[in-house]
């Protein structure tokens, strides 16, 4: 899936056809909001993924834990970020995966003052 | 009678609950920040609201894909909060106000604003954070809460406008509450944010700075900025703003700007917090 109709760089709108393509993935990410789900996926992820009908490719990314991946293939950030929170992994972490830096990386461009316009993943390509 | 008493606009990231959480805010990070709270929680505690609505959206805590209200108004006595996978944030439980509530409710819905009501809606960071930048540790909320819920994740939120209006069916509500209460409304969330995708860390001041003066300058044309552009010039989770809108809306038409802060980075954000009074 593309980035769809707002053709923002480096942007995955939410849109309904985001939300349909990734209703199972997201469910899937929701559901680790109660402790008790965290522990089954926890002692064993297969059998607990299998509970919820995503496609192939969206259950290799959640296994691969291909943030950017999710999102192209549905999934929503505050959705997906229920996934890093059970790893322990922050939105700083998930930002710099995202965007092909590390963490240390995002931190500091953050200090920095952020992504502005006209840094990488910004600028529309021609 | 009730009455609106002013209008604050936050950020409510979840790392600054954290920060306030596990005692960092004197760090070199988070410092710069925390600074900038002084005077809102000075504030907060000089006016003493009885009663706060605050405006929040929930980040896949209480509503799922199952069911996405664009607006959703709390009426119960209490609201707890809500696991977001870390556990509970170890916060007090939010008084609700039942009788204000409703009557909000019954004004809106008869005003062909068709809120959805909750009776049962843990809050998340988007409720609780706000109320630690304001009020910081204490054993018990210094006021009531009327948690007000919207749809900012799920494509296509509530125009600026339509916000613009429910804060304006918000102030007749509360000014024909038959009780004498003071009422604070919070507009939380923003500012410039991107969580997502290859541009995650994306802020943009300038956009900010617009936002921030055209609250008590020109709210009219706030009103008209379209979802294409939050979206492109304050970010995708910085569509987040139009929930400052309603509480501009609650607000009169001549207001003062009391206070202002402004600082990057707040974990991947923009944070901004302004507070605004009636002239």
């Amino acid at each position: 899936m593309t980035t769809g109709r707002f053709d923002i760089p480096g942007t995955y709108v939410f849109t309904p056809e985001h939300s349909k393509v990734g209703y199972h993935l997201n469910m899937f990410c929701m559901s680790l909001n109660q402790e008790a789900n965290r522990d089954k996926f926890r002692a064993n992820p297969s059998d607990y993924l299998d509970q919820f009908p995503m496609t192939g490719e969206q259950r290799s990314a959640v296994e691969a834990r291909d943030w950017l991946g999710m999102l192209q293939l549905g999934g929503n950030i505050y959705y997906t970020f229920k996934l890093a929170i059970f790893d322990g992994l922050t939105m700083q972490y998930v930002g710099g995966a995202m965007s092909g830096i590390t963490m240390e990386e995002f931190q500091q461009m953050m200090i920095n003052g952020g992504r502005q316009l006209g840094d990488p993943h910004t600028v529309r390509e021609k | 009678m009730a009455r609106i008493i002013g209008g604050v606009g936050t950020s409510h990231v979840p790392a600054i609950g954290a920060a306030v959480d596990h005692g960092k805010t004197e760090t070199d990070y988070w410092k710069p920040l925390f600074s900038g709270y002084g005077p809102a929680r000075q504030w907060m505690k000089e006016k003493r609201p009885d009663v706060a609505i605050i405006v929040f959206n929930d980040h896949a805590s209480a509503f799922s894909l199952e069911l996405i209200p664009t607006f959703a108004i709390g009426v119960a006595d209490e609201f707890k909060p809500a696991d977001e996978g870390y556990g509970p944030r170890k916060v007090p439980n939010v008084e609700g106000h039942s009788g204000l509530a409703w009557h909000i409710a019954e004004k809106a819905i008869t005003s062909d604003f068709d809120l959805t009501i909750a009776n049962k809606m843990p809050v998340d960071h988007g409720l609780t954070v706000p109320l630690s930048i304001m009020c910081d540790q204490p054993d018990v909320w210094p006021c009531k809460v009327i948690p007000l819920c919207v749809n900012v994740i799920q494509y296509p939120p509530p125009s600026g406008r339509r916000c613009l209006n429910l804060g304006k069916v918000i102030r007749e509500a509360v000014e024909s509450f038959d009780e004498d209460l003071t009422v604070a409304i919070f507009g939380t969330g923003g500012m410039s944010h991107q969580l997502q995708g290859e541009r995650a860390g994306f802020v943009n001041p300038a956009f900010d700075k617009m936002f921030l003066d055209g609250l008590t300058k020109n709210p009219e044309a706030l009103a008209d900025i379209p979802h294409s552009e939050y979206l492109e010039k304050a970010g995708s989770e910085g569509i987040e703003l139009v929930m400052w809108m309603i509480m501009r809306g609650a607000l009169g038409e001549n207001i003062q700007e009391v206070h202002r802060h402004y600082h990057i980075p707040a974990s991947n954000t923009a944070a901004g917090l302004i507070i605004l009074e009636d002239m």
